[in-house]
Order: C-alpha cells, then structure tokens, then sequence
C-alpha cells in the first residue's frame, strides 16, 4: 500500500503530523502499537502558552476547546504549578489561594482520586476544606467486582451528570468552590461546562489516576479528525522493520500485514519513549528498535540515572539523534526521508520545548519541511 | 547477563507495566458487574495463578475474547490470550448441554441442514424459543441464523470443472457459516474472484475452525479441530495455493488462536492464509481490474469487527469499498457490536451484550446508510436484529457492484 507519508505512532505527536499533513492534501497512514501518552495527560500542554494560529485552528476543528493566562494550576496531590496552554475543563488561577472554602467530592470506593492530599494541600494556602463522598446507585455496578477506574465513571457520568449536581447542591453549605475528579465529559464535551453553569459554586476539576478522562477525549477527537480528513489509522499494529537504500527508506515492515509493505515517500517517526517503547533499553545500551537509529546517551550505564529515586533522571532526557530538520540519524548517517517527533528526541533539541509542547512544535516543523518540498 | 533474554514471558504478561489503559477498552467491563476486566483477569490474576490455581476467577468466561484490550495496551501484552489460556487451564467445569450445542456449529449445521425450513420455522416460533430459554438458557429476544436447505460445498463442487479453468487457482476456507447458513456470500466470493480471473476450489475436508469450542469451554476438541485444519490446509500451501476466507473470526482463531492458546503449529500455512478482500486488494494493486457497473449507488456505512481489528485488516475492506464508484462511504466509530459468537445467545448476557453494541446502532442509525458492511456473521446477526439496517459482507458488495 503506498501514501505520501507513513507516520509511525499514533500518540500526540503522530496524530498532529497526520492532521495537518491531511489538511494540506497528502495521503497519510499512521500505524500505532498501542495507545498512547494521551490517556495519561494532565489537561495541560507543557511548555506551551498562547496556541498560534494554525494551533488554534486545528484544535478547533477537532473540537478541542484550550485556553492559557498567566497563573497557577492545581496538580492531583493539592500541589500548584505554573499554568501553560490547557483543556478548558482545568482551571487557571491567578495564585494559590483559589477560594476560601472549598467542598471536595468524591465517588464512594473510587480510590484514584485522592481528597484528602488534596484537601492537605489546599489548607497550606489558608483554604478550609470538606470532604464528601457521594454514593450513587447507578455506580454501585462498577463497584461490585471489577476495577472502579476513572473511565467506568466518566462513562455513567455522561448520562447522569445531572443526578450528581443535585446531590451536590443538597451538600454544599458556604462553600464558595467545588472541587470534582476529572471524570467528566468524556463523549459529551459540554458535560463539565454544564456543572460549571448548574452549580452556585465555582466548579474546579482535578486530576485523577491514570487513565485520563481528558485526555483520553482529546484522543479521540485527534483521531476523529484525522480520520474524517481520509487519513488511514492502523490501530494496534506495530512498525518492526524499514527497507532502506543508500540513506532512503522505502518501505516499512508490520506485524498486522507481514509481507504487505506500507511503501511512501517519506516517513515519520513518532513512537515516544521509553514509556512507550519507542526506544528500548537492555543493560547495555538505548536503542530505537524499528530503524536503529543512534540514540544520545552516555556509554557508561552508571550515568544513566541518579540512584536519589526521587530526583530527576538523565535517562528521561535521552533521543534520537536528528539534525536541524529532524532528519534521523543513522551510524552518522542522516537519513534523507526519515524524520523524528515528540517523545522520541528526549530533550535533544530543547529549542521545541518539552513534554506536549515538542510533540505538537516537532510535528509542525516537519509537516511545513514537507510541505516545502517541491 | 543473559539475564534480560530469558525473562520473556507467556502472553508477554511481565511486560505490563499496571498502566490500566486496557480497562478503559473493555466493553465487558462497562456493562457488566461480575466481570474483574482485562487487568485485573489477565496479568494481575495470572501473577496470582502461577502462584496458586485456587486465585482462578470464574468470572473469567465473561471475557468475550473481543481483544480490545491487547489492540490498546502500549506495552504489548496478550491480555485476552492471557485470560483465555487461563480459562483452559484452569477452569474445571464441564461445559453445559446448550454451551456444547452453540459451539458445535458444523455438527449442528449438517444436523439441520437438511430440515432446514422446518427448523427454520421453527426456531422462529416463539413457542420455541420461550421453550430454548427456559430449557437451554438461550435469550429468546435473539433471532436465529437461518439455515440454507442446499450447502455451499455441494453448489461449488457442481462447479468444480468450471473453476478448474481458470489460469489462477485459490482455496477457499468457506466455515460454517457459508457452508450451511449464507451460502450466498461464498458464490458472491466465486463471482469476484473470477472476475479476476481466479478460479475457486474446496478444501480437501475443511472442520469448523473452533472458536466457538474455545470460547465454551471445549478446548481439546478445538484443538483436534485445528490440527484438522491445518493438514488440510497445509495441503493446499503444499499445491502452492493461498487459501482465502470471508470471516475475520475463522482467520484470527486459524492464525493467531491455534498457536498461542491451543499449542498447535500453524507456520507452515499461517502466511498463506488470508482474507478474501486482503488477496483481492492485492491483486488489484498489481495490476488487475475489476469493471463496475455505472449504474450502481448504495450509502455504506462500515464496521471494523473487533477480530478484523486485531488482525488490522479493515483497511483491506475499507480501500475496496471506497473504489467502488458509486459507493458512499462512511467508516464508523470503532466499537463492539457485542454479540461476540455465541456470547450474546446466552441469556446471562443477553442486556450485557445490548448494551455494549448500543452506541454502535446508535451511530448507525444516525448514518441512515442502504447498507451495513461487516465482514462478520454474528455481527451481521446482531446489528440486522438491533437496527433493523441490512448487513453485507464488503466482497458480496462487490459482486453486486459487478458489472
Ligand atoms: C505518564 C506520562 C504522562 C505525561 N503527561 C503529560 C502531560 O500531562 N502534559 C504534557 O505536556 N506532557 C505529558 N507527557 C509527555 C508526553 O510524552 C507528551 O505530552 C506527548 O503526549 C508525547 O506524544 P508522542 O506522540 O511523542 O508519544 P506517545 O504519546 O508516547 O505515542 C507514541 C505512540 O507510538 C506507539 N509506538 C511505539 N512503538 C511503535 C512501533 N514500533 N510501531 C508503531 N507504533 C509504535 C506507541 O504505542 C504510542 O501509541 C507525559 C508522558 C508520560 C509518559
Ligand atoms: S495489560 Fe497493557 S494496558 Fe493493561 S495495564 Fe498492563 S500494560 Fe497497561
Ligand atoms: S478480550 Fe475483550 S472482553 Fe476480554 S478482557 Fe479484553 S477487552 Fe475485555
């Protein structure tokens, strides 16, 4: 099968190239293992603030509604860092002290949601909080027996949203804010805007273990677009092996479709990290398993990481080499058609920012060098 | 060191790294109380098992095997294979009479065959199905695939000279379905490939490829039956055929389920096995044509059943639909029907399986297509009986679309 452009991962990034390459006409595949760092993404794309335009215009047309000011937001444990461009469900705040009472509420026997870090953590900024648990019959099913997760929930919560208000209405004293797990809005986008307006109160999300509601919506409505734009997502398949010839690869291998090449012009690799194995360690070495391209990091393993568990670790920075146009590198060798985006490149090239903010940086540089060509 | 190369494990099982991210594609778990879901029945459970068979869960047969879970997970593991192997290994229970009767389904085919329209008539009566739920657990809100009063086998064998003349020969793997319930979707088949100049023969005694045994319970027959299947079509490859099928169940289990839940080698045919739309694809890509009448014009609306999802095959189908001149395209939102073999005939999981498959119909009555395309038989059977749309298989589209 022959496109213009193969991508390899479907996560953020691949899902942005793909996009924005369907947009400007070409005919894409992206090929994807698994799932990707989405559905563990906090609502905010790191290092970004203001989307430009094209940015804002592919959100749009997605259906994903962002927002950014200078400010705070809250983090899962009743942490605050510094605000970069959101989902419009989190919230921004112009300092810590984000309300002088708040009601925290949970769902009876959810256990990924933690009130009372969150609770502690508010009370270091002066802000009195409640905890309550609320107990729904049309939850008590995913109590029973299997895993009460984040998305089992949302799922419910899409139809009876409104039961949920009204049991908070009955709970809220002189609370002046709300604070509700993501869990919301997970097929229907206007749920959490809908508690917003239904409550007397200021209605603050906040982040739940993984899996992630938002951002499991966001990739949904990615791959929708995509879609709907032509573009062929092979899901759940994997890239093993690319064909290359004097530093251009024409071709690439999958498990799905054997000896059913995927033939294009050009190729984009968009595999992630370690997390999601687009590269790969053993005891002696970092490598990026499809094309065995040369990974940036040190020979000695001992300084791969920092035995303190908790600190930062060299090893997170580590990717693929590229040059300036994020051309992989092969033994030295820049391969002409072959480009690396997102998580892949670690932080070797810190001029595209980091976390969602290379993913989203990364795709657009290639697609507009694409787009270049002749 | 080797220490890294030998840790590899059944199913890929130590490769989960807890993220949950299967959980959240588990229609089972959505709708059903009782199920522990994909991590919690596969890798945490498997730790737990290898440990002490006592920690195996019975609610475990509430997995559909639909593999959703192992087409998300980033970490590669097997988690249905992982549940479905524990079932077999673990689970003790002799399968009850009605699991027997609806995984016997070449038995139960040639036993009805005959009768056809009366069992037909039959299992239409509502008598009769008040009396198989009462006395075999059979929902009787579902209706019943129809048998055919002629089988596909014996229509291809009159034409066995016929199609000895083509310059290309494939093997067909037609399974029960074609054989005794549809047997049109195999002459559908016969009139495409043709077109191509591609002649069509049996195979020399082809079984039921055994899902259905594997999925209730019965899993030595199943795998005598694979073992079956694979001489059989081994014997083919050796002629130097590719052997097609129309059902992405029979080719996910022939390829993927007899080697990793059944034991049985399967490398010698397993390239050689393909979809019929994935040969005919190809040999359009190289070259081939098909004519289409100018005529022709249908709304399509296609669903990735979840076996063809797993063999990531759906693209195959969508690219020959979309050649069709005058077919309408749209391509819905992946998700399972819920009828999964015989999982949705049993009535325990009756409102489990409804509720899995309802954003589906409600997608497709949204669509409001002519037509479903799907290129699975229980999925046609429950989405004609949950939306009252039509279902076709893509490559009977594509004969209808012939010139
Ligand atoms: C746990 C976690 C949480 C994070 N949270 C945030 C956050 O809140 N905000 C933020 O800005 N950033 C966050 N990040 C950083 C995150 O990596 C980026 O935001 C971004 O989503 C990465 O996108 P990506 O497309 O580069 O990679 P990924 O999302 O990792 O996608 C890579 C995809 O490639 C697939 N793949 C791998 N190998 C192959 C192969 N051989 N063939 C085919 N497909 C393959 C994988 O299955 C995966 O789907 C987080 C990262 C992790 C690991
Ligand atoms: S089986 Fe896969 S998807 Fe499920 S928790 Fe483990 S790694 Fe995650
Ligand atoms: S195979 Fe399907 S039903 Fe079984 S655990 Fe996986 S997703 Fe759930």
């Amino acid at each position: 099968m022959r496109f213009d452009t193969v991508i390899m991962g479907g996560g953020l990034a691949g899902m942005i190239a793909g996009i924005a390459l369907q947009q400007a006409g070409k005919n894409t595949a992206i090929v994807s293992m698994g799932q990707n760092a989405l559905h563990f993404f906090s609502g905010t794309f790191e290092s970004l603030k203001e989307p430009d335009e094209r940015l804002a215009a592919l959100f749009s047309a997605a259906g994903i509604r962002v927002h950014y000011r200078e400010g705070v937001r809250l983090m899962p444990l009743g942490t605050f860092k510094k605000a970069a461009l959101s989902l419009e469900d989190i919230d921004i705040f112009p300092n810590a002290k984000i309300a002088r009472r708040v009601l925290i509420v949970n769902f009876l026997g959810y256990h990924d949601f933690f009130s009372s870090f969150l609770a502690e953590g508010l009370e270091k900024h002066g802000i009195e909080c409640r905890i309550r648990f609320l107990s729904l019959p049309d939850l008590d099913n995913t109590k029973a027996h299997g895993e009460m997760r984040s998305v089992q929930i949302a799922r419910s919560m899409d139809r009876i949203w409104e039961k949920v208000v009204q049991e908070i209405r009955l709970m809220l004293r002189d609370e002046d804010t709300v604070v509700l797990p993501q869990v919301f809005g997970l097929s229907d986008t206007t749920v959490p805007g809908r508690i917003r307006q239904s409550l007397p109160a200021r209605v603050v999300f906040a982040g739940t273990m993984p899996p992630s509601v938002p951002g499991i919506r966001t990739q949904i409505q990615l791959r929708r677009r995509y879609q709907l734009l032509g573009g062929t997502f092979l899901m759940g398949d994997e890239a093993i092996r690319a064909h290359e010839h004097e530093g251009v690869v024409h071709s690439i291998a999958t498990n799905n479709l054997d000896a059913h090449y995927l033939e294009a012009d050009s190729f984009i690799l968009a595999t992630g990290g370690l997390f999601s194995k687009g590269l790969r360690s053993n005891p002696f070495q970092i490598s990026e398993p499809i094309l065995g391209l040369d990974v940036d990091h040190p020979e000695n393993r001992n300084n791969w990481y920092n035995p303190a568990f908790a600190e930062e670790q060299p090893y997170m920075g580590y990717g693929v080499k590229t040059d300036a146009q994020l051309h992989a590198v092969k033994e030295g060798v820049t391969l002409k058609n072959v480009y690396a985006i997102g998580s892949i490149l670690g932080n070797t090239r810190p001029e595209l920012g980091s976390g969602a903010g290379l993913a989203i940086n990364s795709a657009f540089a290639v697609v507009d060098t694409l787009l270049a060509e002749k | 060191m080797k220490l890294q190369e030998y840790t590899t494990s059944a199913h890929n099982f130590e490769e989960c790294m807890k993220c949950t991210v299967c959980t959240a594609y588990c229609p089972v778990l959505q709708v059903n109380p009782l199920y522990p879901g994909p991590k919690q029945a596969g890798p945490d459970g498997e730790r737990l098992r290898l440990k002490d068979p006592y920690f195996f869960n019975y609610a475990l047969k509430y997995c559909l095997n639909c593999k959703r879970c192992e087409v998300a997970c980033p970490s590669g593991v097997k988690v249905a294979d992982l549940i479905q192997s524990a079932r077999i290994k673990y689970d003790t229970h002799p399968p009850k009479l009605r699991d027997q009767m609806l995984a016997s389904t070449d038995f139960m085919g040639k036993l009805a065959r005959p009768f056809a329209p009366i069992v037909n008539a039959v299992t239409d009566l509502g008598v009769t199905k008040k009396t198989l739920d009462m006395v075999l657990d059979i929902d009787h809100r579902r209706t019943f695939p129809k048998y055919s009063g002629r089988s596909f086998e014996g229509w291809l064998k009159r034409r066995s000279k016929e199609q000895a003349a083509f310059p290309e020969q494939v093997a067909y793997f037609h399974g029960c379905y074609v054989n005794y319930n549809y047997p049109q979707l195999g002459k559908d088949l016969v009139k495409v490939l043709n077109a191509l100049g591609v002649g069509v023969q049996l195979l020399d005694d082809e079984k039921c490829c055994g899902i259905a045994m594997i999925a209730n319970g019965m899993a030595r027959e199943a795998a005598k039956h694979a073992q079956h299947n694979v001489d059989v079509l081994g014997k083919a490859v050796s002629r130097g055929l590719k052997v097609v099928t129309t059902s992405s169940t029979c080719t996910l289990t022939m390829r993927d389920e007899y080697p990793e839940l059944l034991k049985v080698d399967n490398s010698a045919v397993r390239d050689s096995l393909l979809m019929a739309t994935r040969f005919i694809y190809e040999k359009l890509e190289q070259g081939a044509t098909l004519k289409f009448r100018a005529d022709y014009h249908k709304k399509v609306a296609y669903h990735t059943p979840c076996h063809l999802e797993k063999l990531g095959w759906g693209v195959f189908s969508e690219r020959l639909l979309r050649m069709i001149p005058g077919v309408e395209f749209t391509m819905l939102a992946s998700n399972c029907c819920g009828m999964s073999g015989t999982y949705g005939f049993k009535k325990e999981n009756y409102e489990a399986s409804q509720a899995i498959g309802a954003p589906l119909f409600e997608q497709i009555k949204a669509v409001n297509p002519d037509v479903v395309a799907c290129d699975c038989e229980t999925c046609k059977w429950q989405i004609e009986m949950s939306t009252g749309y039509p279902v076709m298989n893509p490559i009977s589209i594509l004969a209808e679309a012939l010139e």
